[in-house]
């Protein structure tokens, strides 16, 4: 474990993603519910490395009740794994992200070896602009109802003001991205298109065109950590997490300077990014204005290729659009693209909440 | 089996609870109920509003509740051409962070500056309370800021 031991950094146990699935990402399935839709992706993220439920210690998964219309629906969802015999298990109302950090904990506290991880979220069924208003300050932002796009308007607006970006900018991000999903065969919207054509879009809510703003997307997803003698055995090029933290902000948008991103970057640091040079970066920016503030919060130059999976604007999985960038960082690793990755995840409006994971091959 | 013949149950989903709003943004609710706009003191001697019972950047608890308003500047705004059926105005309208008179921190709201052309970044917006008897001590209290001295 010496090898292992020493790419670990900033943890100190060796922990890897020993495998990552997920489901094509589509505008609407109309066809499955949320079990349905996860068991293939489970079936899968077991199969990739020859191990049942029977291997993993525990269980952890993210989605969110709001979505579904009912309550405990994680619950229903465990039907997708097999509920007997019974595991430990665990869910956060956050994207399976999230979860992966409370899996990743326990694995760090040498009580488990392994650990499965899944994440769904079906946003067609619903309204999203209502939805996610719900997750807002109940007594003075909630009532008045903003939806997410009027909320990250304001953020690209004060982006604009203070003179860290223009609409071209944000039109270059959503082409190359589109651009760059043409060969993720999970993509929801791909497509070569150039900035130029892009800008002839209308506004949404000023000044956010159509192009900044990520697809509605059903979708799950899923990992296995491992750690120790399993972290070997399921895999022949592991890809380590070396350093793992997120941070929140306050949930007064008023308070904050919305054109940078201090919980980013403090959950960087303390997850030693900048130990090393990282050849990739998944960052999750649902809008695209989002990159240009994450990409400064991670310190991340321009040799870094930047979401090369598409990210957020190639498909938006709502609750499994963090946990993507983390199993899309650690497939190129292990397939030996990259060295060194980071990848990130964000939650709450105008990227209140962010967490890094920074991943290490051998 | 035909549609007929399916069953069907209703689901009504709800949490009837009530909540308790405290002593600072009860303070500031119960402001607006009688036209006031209030602002509470934070640890370093900055005005945040809304308010809140603790320095939203230190954590500290805050102090006294001073009056700010009713004029601002508006920090960012977003326009938008098509309301959707919850939010605060039926016509096109801005969102805005309106940073008031008195506060080292912004409030969200809606501007009822007729259009996009009629607003920046900097502009000075004055609050539009509702009027006093249909006013319920709740955000809806403020219609909307609309541009200081201007005719929307």
């Amino acid at each position: 474990m010496s090898a292992a031991a020493s790419a670990a950094g900033r943890t100190n146990r060796p922990v890897s993603v020993a495998s990552f699935a997920q489901a094509h990402n589509v505008r609407r399935d109309d066809e499955h519910n949320e079990v349905e839709m996860l068991m293939p992706v489970v079936a899968e993220v077991f199969g990739a490395i020859g191990i049942t439920k029977d291997d993993v210690d525990f269980i952890c998964s993210g989605s969110s009740d709001y979505l579904i219309g009912g309550p405990f629906s994680f619950v229903t969802a465990l039907d997708a794994v097999g509920v007997w015999p019974p595991k430990p298990e665990s869910h956060v109302e956050m994207d399976g992200a999230w979860a992966l950090y409370e899996a990743w904990v326990l694995l760090q506290e040498g009580e488990i070896d392994a650990a499965l991880v899944y994440c769904f979220g079906r946003s067609s069924p619903g309204n999203l602009n209502e939805i996610l208003a719900l997750q807002l300050d109940p007594y003075y932002v909630a009532p008045l109802w903003p939806d997410p796009v009027s909320l990250a308007a304001l953020q690209a607006r004060a982006l604009i003001d203070a003179g860290k970006a223009t609409e071209e900018d944000f039109a270059a991000i959503a082409s190359r991205s589109r651009r760059d999903a043409l060969s993720n065969p999970n993509a929801q919207v791909a497509n070569d298109t150039p900035a130029q054509t892009l800008l002839e879009d209308e506004y949404v809510v000023s000044p956010l065109r159509r192009h900044a703003l990520p697809p509605i997307t059903d979708g799950v997803a899923a990992i296995v950590l491992a750690a120790g003698d399993k972290a070997r055995r399921w895999s022949k090029s592991p890809a380590w997490i070396t350093g793992f933290d997120h941070r929140i902000e306050t949930h007064s948008l008023g308070a904050r300077d919305l054109t940078s991103s201090s919980s980013t970057a403090m959950a960087a640091q303390r997850a030693g990014l900048s130990d090393g040079p990282v050849d990739i970066a998944e960052i999750h920016a649902p809008f695209a204005h989002q990159e240009i503030i994450l990409v400064e919060a991670l310190g991340l130059d321009d040799t870094v290729a930047i979401n090369p999976s598409g990210g957020a604007l190639a498909a938006n999985p709502i609750m499994s659009a963090g946990l993507i960038r983390i199993g899309e960082a650690a497939s190129r690793i292990s397939s030996g693209q990259a060295r060194r990755a980071v990848a990130h995840a964000t939650s709450g409006p105008c990227l209140q909440q962010n967490l890094v994971c920074v991943l290490e091959g051998e | 089996m035909p549609d007929s013949e399916a069953l069907h149950a209703s689901h009504r989903l709800e949490y009837p609870y009530s909540r308790s709003v405290g002593p600072v943004i009860g303070a500031f609710l119960t402001g607006l109920r009688d036209g006031r706009l209030l602002g509470v003191k934070g640890s370093n001697g900055s005005v945040i509003v809304p308010p809140t019972e603790y320095d939203p950047t230190t954590g500290d608890d805050t102090g006294d509740m001073v009056d700010v308003g009713p004029g601002g500047v508006v920090e960012s705004w977003a326009w938008v051409s098509h309301p959707l059926p919850k939010h605060p105005l039926t016509t096109p309208f801005a969102w805005a962070l309106v940073r008031l008179d008195g506060a080292d921190t912004a409030l969200l709201h809606a501007v009822d500056s007729g259009g996009p052309d009629e607003l920046a970044t900097g502009d000075r917006v004055t609050v539009r309370f509702r009027p006093a008897a249909e006013r319920i001590g709740a955000m809806a209290d403020i219609e909307a800021f609309v541009p200081e001295g201007g005719a929307a």
